[in-house]
């Protein structure tokens, strides 16, 4: 019989007993967390690999870092390695970007860099609120590898500045993700830092981050809605 | 799915032992009486009240009447400190009934149980005035700096015994010195005499001297005269008892107000019917515990050393978070470099180990252990910190159990991270203060500076 695939979100598997039913993760979390998949498991050898990019540092608690082979020609990433420093969601949703970009043969660099980390969640089934934060650095890594194979090619127009202005140069957060961070519901500075992890290492961003929060939260829903 | 239980986390919680639930069994079915009622049934539930309130006592070495029970430890935090100001307040209360909450000063360590910091922090905005005692870098609390914030505007200090996250001791004894040093060098400090304010008050002694003795009850001798204490605070399940039942340890004539008011129960301080089964437990666990916490003590130290000894033989990059000897006994809090403390949880987790960490991902606010940073290590080794707390049901079976699954699980995710940090380069890291208020730039950045600064380049941005 053809196995069912999955449409609803996975049940909630690994449940952490302090924080109860918000807490929870998918099995696709949980499979890739334990079975990670395009490991980069042996020290990469000189030119066996395009294109290398990293972000986060170890004092926020995520870091994370991708090499890239590309296809110049086709305008394609055809294989993506990965190490992460995290936690299981952080693992997880590196694990699972890996899988994105390269099924299937690859994708191409424009598509590659279109991802977001809503993307990476629906593949894992959701991840539990507290953790969406943990996924949003893989893009993040994903884009910073690309930039990095554009400038080695000299491809300098086609460089992304991340959104408009990156306002914590550790998660390099930026305007564009509090905007996106406030249409998906967060408000306040607190639930803005938990999907993004903006100025958690970096606190003198807060003050322009809440103003953004403000700025947001008015032209989307409303000036008494603040 | 059954598989077996390799419970490390005592400090969280302990299962609760079978004779304490044999004890408590009688008052969760047949004598069900309300302790306030006077016909038998009551009078038997008031009796195992005081019973266990006897049992208590018999630890702490103080009468059965200066125990109340609480709903939890953090109650009776709550009641020692909100309480303790209250009635004080009230005593320094104006004739024209206004309050001078300028005037009143608590001292906490900043190594408290949220139980603690959180009720200081509100107290804090109703204007009374906190001051957090640092640690040392062996993580004892820095006596001569809590001796020079003593003051006559102190009310109470509170210090931990043992901390929750790496069970250093802390000299208790000592402290309970130094504010009844405090205490006899000014008589009657409650009130600073004021002009023209008829205060018409007994003298009470100040300041108060409170500690949380929930971590350490299980393994310490805990007797209130030794460590000076005015209040106390136990917590039943974290010695084989049930969940739902603290108590604080008030000392007869210390000025305390209730948090919760009602029926009266309790001396009035605190109100509401008491939790009977979880009272007759709680004494049974408390006895249990001071007749066995000698035996019990070394037992369990040895097995803790084990643990110790063995992962830092087998494992690379470790570093004991606390203090090497003066520890609860039952306590190992490690970092283990390179990698993040919950997913070492969660692949523990998958195995029946349970365990405990300090990383920021564990935690509500997304921010590190404070009490590991209060010890001055930089955030790389806290994201990395296990706690292993052993009880009474620990074997060495468990202790082998992890050892032998430790050190592939560290290499796993080892190999999925690209850190590899180094040993003994502390200073170069991130430290806390780096982080807070924001005053201090992040420490990436300082070091970018200071790498340009070296450099000898401009530090302007194209």
């Amino acid at each position: 019989m053809k196995k069912k695939t999955r449409k609803m979100p996975s049940r909630p598997d690994v449940v952490n007993r302090f924080a109860g039913g918000s807490w929870a993760y998918s099995k696709a979390v949980r499979d890739h967390f334990f079975q990670p998949k395009n490991l980069l498991l042996q020290k990469p050898g000189r030119g066996k690999f395009d294109a290398e990019g990293i972000v986060g540092s170890p004092a926020c608690g995520d870091v994370m870092r991708v090499w890239l082979k590309i296809d110049a020609k086709k305008d394609k990433v055809t294989d993506f390695k990965w190490r992460t420093f995290g936690c299981a969601s952080a693992i997880a949703s590196t694990s699972m970007l890996s899988v994105m970009v390269s099924e299937r043969g690859g994708m191409k660099i424009d598509r590659a860099l279109a991802i977001r980390p809503q993307d990476i969640m629906k593949r894992l089934g959701g991840l539990p609120d507290r953790k969406i934060h943990c996924s949003v650095l893989g893009d993040k890594a994903l884009r910073a590898a690309i930039n990095n194979w554009f400038k080695k090619t000299g491809q300098y127009d086609r460089i992304i500045i991340e959104g408009t202005q990156v306002l914590d140069p550790n998660t390099k957060v930026t305007e564009a993700d509090i905007e996106e961070a406030v249409v998906e519901g967060a408000r306040t500075l607190p639930e803005v830092q938990k999907r993004t992890k903006v100025g958690i290492g970096y606190p003198e961003c807060l003050p322009k981050v809440e103003e953004l929060i403000r700025f947001y939260t008015e032209k989307y829903f409303g000036p008494n809605s603040a | 799915m059954p598989r077996s239980i390799h419970y490390f986390d005592h400090a969280a919680t302990t299962p609760l032992d079978p004779r304490v639930l044999r004890a408590m069994q009688p008052y969760l079915t047949r004598e069900f009486g309300n302790p306030s009622n006077l016909y038998s049934l009551g009078r038997r539930a008031k009796r195992a009240i005081m019973a266990a309130a006897d049992q208590i006592a018999g630890a702490l070495g103080c009468k059965p009447g200066e125990i109340i029970f609480t709903g939890s430890a953090t109650e009776a935090d709550n009641m020692a400190l909100q309480g303790a100001v209250k009635a004080i307040r009230k005593m320094r209360m104006r004739p024209d009934g206004s309050a001078d909450p300028g005037r009143i000063k608590i001292i906490v360590s900043e190594i408290e149980h949220k139980g603690i910091l959180a009720v200081a922090a509100a107290l804090e905005k109703e204007g009374v005035e906190v001051v957090k005692i640092p640690v040392k870098k062996d993580g004892l609390v820095d006596l001569k700096k809590l001796e020079a914030a003593l003051d006559d505007r102190t009310v109470l200090v509170s210090v931990t015994s043992a901390d929750s996250e790496t069970g250093i001791l802390q000299p208790v004894a000592e402290i309970g010195k130094i504010v009844r040093k405090f205490r006899d060098k000014d008589k009657v400090t409650g009130i600073k005499e004021e002009k023209n304010s008829p205060l018409s008050l007994s003298p009470y002694p100040c300041p108060i001297f409170h500690t949380d003795a929930s971590q350490a009850a299980a393994f310490l001798d805990l007797n209130v005269d030794e460590l000076g204490v005015d209040l106390l605070t136990l917590s039943a399940h974290k010695l084989g008892g049930p969940k739902g039942i603290g108590a604080l340890y008030v000392r007869q004539g210390t000025p305390l107000e209730p948090i919760i008011y009602g029926g009266g129960q309790q001396a009035k301080l605190r109100s509401g019917t008491e939790n009977v089964p979880g009272i007759v437990g709680f004494g049974e666990a408390m006895a249990i515990a001071a007749r066995e916490r000698g035996r019990e003590s070394a037992r369990v130290r040895k097995l803790r050393d084990r643990l110790e000894r063995g992962i830092m033989k087998s494992i690379p990059k470790v570093v004991l978070n606390g203090h090497p000897t003066k520890r609860l006994p039952n306590f190992l809090n490690i970092s283990i470099l390179d990698i993040e403390g919950e997913a070492m949880l969660l692949y523990l987790d998958d195995l029946g180990i349970y365990v405990n960490t300090g990383s920021a991902c564990n935690s509500e606010s997304l921010e590190p252990s404070y009490v590991l940073t209060a010890l001055g290590e930089p955030y790389e080794y806290v994201h990395g910190s296990i706690r292993f707390t052993l009880g009474h049901e620990t074997t060495a079976a468990d202790v082998d159990y992890v050892l032998q699954q430790l050190p592939p699980i560290v290499k796993k995710l080892r190999q999925i991270s690209p850190l590899n940090l180094s040993l003994g380069q502390k200073e170069k890291m991130s430290q806390p203060k780096a982080f807070i208020g924001g005053q201090t730039p992040h420490f990436l950045r300082k070091r970018k500076e200071n790498e340009e600064r070296r450099k000898g380049t401009g530090t302007n941005h194209s």
